[in-house]
């Protein structure tokens, strides 16, 4: 699965960039699509995260673990400020997100409109899914096109049609969030996120709230995005799943990173002892 | 019943009661999403000022507000138009008082209302839009307020009831409404039971409708009958 998934990025990258050598190592080509520097957060005198830094290339999906409280659902929502870092920067593709600190000591956007713009290109899917259950379906995935990127209402809905066949469920266009499971509204949540083209997509342990028989729905989407070259940062318990579509894996703990690497390093050789005893706990 | 050739004059004060109920009620709901939106605000003057408001105007009897504005009111415009060298007097309309003094009644009452509403909405809906680059006015406008309507539908129904009712007291400064009309009427054919009986069946009918009305639009505000009927 996760050759196959390289094989799809590859090809895909080779398209974009018209290329045709093919056994060539694209990582180290392609640009950065997220990058974080040092990111502290505290709460008070609690100290959640102590200094972070992580970089995403173009088409990389980074997998972080971690038991709770290891800071990984805090860093994740760090990035597009749901929650205030302390010190750190933040950097998207190429730009930087102006910070400066606000009232309370934790840095604040210098201008609404940069995070604003920086937020319409960061795709976040929450553990809880949030959609809005006053508007239907489409109206759910259209909503920010039309709003935040200003697409003309019937540009938004075709765009909005193709991504919820594409997580197989257009003939729920019309319903209202209640009237879907969890799974599919987890589905749907993505396809909102995807129906502003983002450069990268993050995921807030994204199957967590769901019965397990609607995990693997869920996963499918992801898995299909991964395939597709997206930048993905993932905050997961899906062991199995991170193994599989991660090109890294990133292991927290206690708001630091204990270790990192590609799968088969943190899964099958971890250094740290901590990660043997969390791999070998979370099977 | 009789009405001995009143009817058209209780007819045109339910018109005037209709008129001063509903204008009081937009311009009070702005000043409850004001003084919520004051309420949760994170400027502690913002908060301050938003609390005295709803203290002072919930501690107050309605009609002593409603005196206050038509009397009070005419003697500040005089006051400040004498500045201006302008002397002649200045009356204010009832109606006008009464929309005064009832919006801002209604406003303070709905201040708590909406803000409780406001509170019982999640935190993720403000987040999920506010992570698409949504901005705040759009995410208020959009997103909170749809959902903040069918949580506070309930108590802004009963609070326009209640204002329904009030209107009753603009009639003691001369606004020739249902109340007034009766007054008058009975005062004219000394037949005291029969206009204060149609009054009040005429209240009784417009707080029917309005309770009706409050009821047609909590379930359309529901989306999940809306889901159903899709």
């Amino acid at each position: 699965m996760r050759e196959s998934g390289r094989i799809a990025r590859l090809t895909d990258h080779m398209v974009k960039n018209g290329t045709k050598s093919a056994e060539k190592e694209p990582m180290t080509e392609k640009r950065t699509a997220l990058e974080l520097i040092d990111i502290y957060k505290s709460y008070g005198s609690l100290e959640v995260l102590k200094g972070v830094s992580l970089s995403a290339s173009d088409g990389e999906v980074i997998s972080i673990l971690g038991s709770s409280g290891s800071g990984k659902s805090t860093l994740l929502r760090c990035i597009n400020l749901l929650e205030k870092p302390s010190k750190g920067r933040i950097i998207v593709s190429g730009e930087e997100l102006e910070l400066a600190p606000g009232k309370d000591g934790d840095l604040q956007a210098k201008t609404a409109r940069q995070l604003e713009r920086m937020r319409s290109q960061i795709g976040f899917v929450f553990q809880n899914f949030n959609l809005w259950p006053h508007k239907s379906i489409l109206e759910n995935i259209i909503e920010a096109p039309t709003q935040v990127l200003k697409q003309s209402k019937d540009e938004a809905i075709a765009r909005a049609e193709k991504l919820l066949e594409r997580v197989g469920l257009l003939d729920k266009r019309n319903a209202y969030p209640a009237n879907l499971s969890g799974g599919q509204q987890q589905r749907i949540a993505i396809a909102r996120a995807l129906a502003m083209d983002p450069q990268v997509l993050l995921f807030d342990e994204p199957t967590s709230a769901l019965d397990p028989e609607l995990v693997n729905e869920v996963l499918a989407v992801m898995r299909s995005l991964a395939d597709e070259g997206r930048t993905m940062l993932i905050v997961t318990h899906e062991m199995r799943f991170a193994r599989e579509v991660s090109n890294q894996v990133v292991f927290l703990h206690q708001g630091q990173i204990e270790e990192s690497g590609t799968p088969e390093q943190v899964f099958d050789h971890p250094k740290s002892q901590r990660v043997r005893d969390f791999m070998a706990s979370h099977g | 019943m009789d009405l001995l050739g009143f009817g058209d004059l209780l007819l045109s004060g339910t018109w005037v009661t209709i008129k001063l109920a509903l204008t009081s009620l937009c311009f009070g709901l702005i000043f409850g999403l004001i003084g919520a939106s004051a309420k949760l605000s994170g400027s502690w003057i913002a908060r301050t000022l938003a609390t005295l408001y709803t203290t002072f105007v919930r501690g107050i009897p309605e009609l002593l507000l409603v005196l206050t504005i038509y009397f009070g009111g005419s003697m500040v415009l005089m006051a400040i138009a004498s500045n201006f060298g302008y002397d002649e007097y200045i009356e204010i309309s009832a109606f006008a008082a009464g929309v005064a003094a009832l919006s801002i009644a209604f406003g303070a009452y709905s201040t708590e209302v909406f803000r409780a509403a406001i509170q019982a909405i999640p935190k993720g809906q403000w987040e999920s839009a506010q992570a698409l680059g949504m901005t705040p006015l759009k995410v208020f406008f959009r997103i909170i307020l749809p959902q903040v309507w069918r949580l506070a539908l309930p108590g802004l129904g009963n609070l326009f009831q209640v204002l329904l009712k009030d209107t009753a007291l603009v009639s003691v400064v001369g606004l020739s409404d249902i109340m007034r009309q009766a007054y008058v009427a009975t005062g004219s054919t000394k037949q005291p039971f029969t206009f204060y009986m149609a009054a009040a069946l005429i209240y009784l009918g417009l707080t029917i409708l309005s309770t009706s009305m409050t009821t047609w639009l909590e379930r359309r505000a529901d989306p999940a009958a809306r889901g159903a009927r899709a």
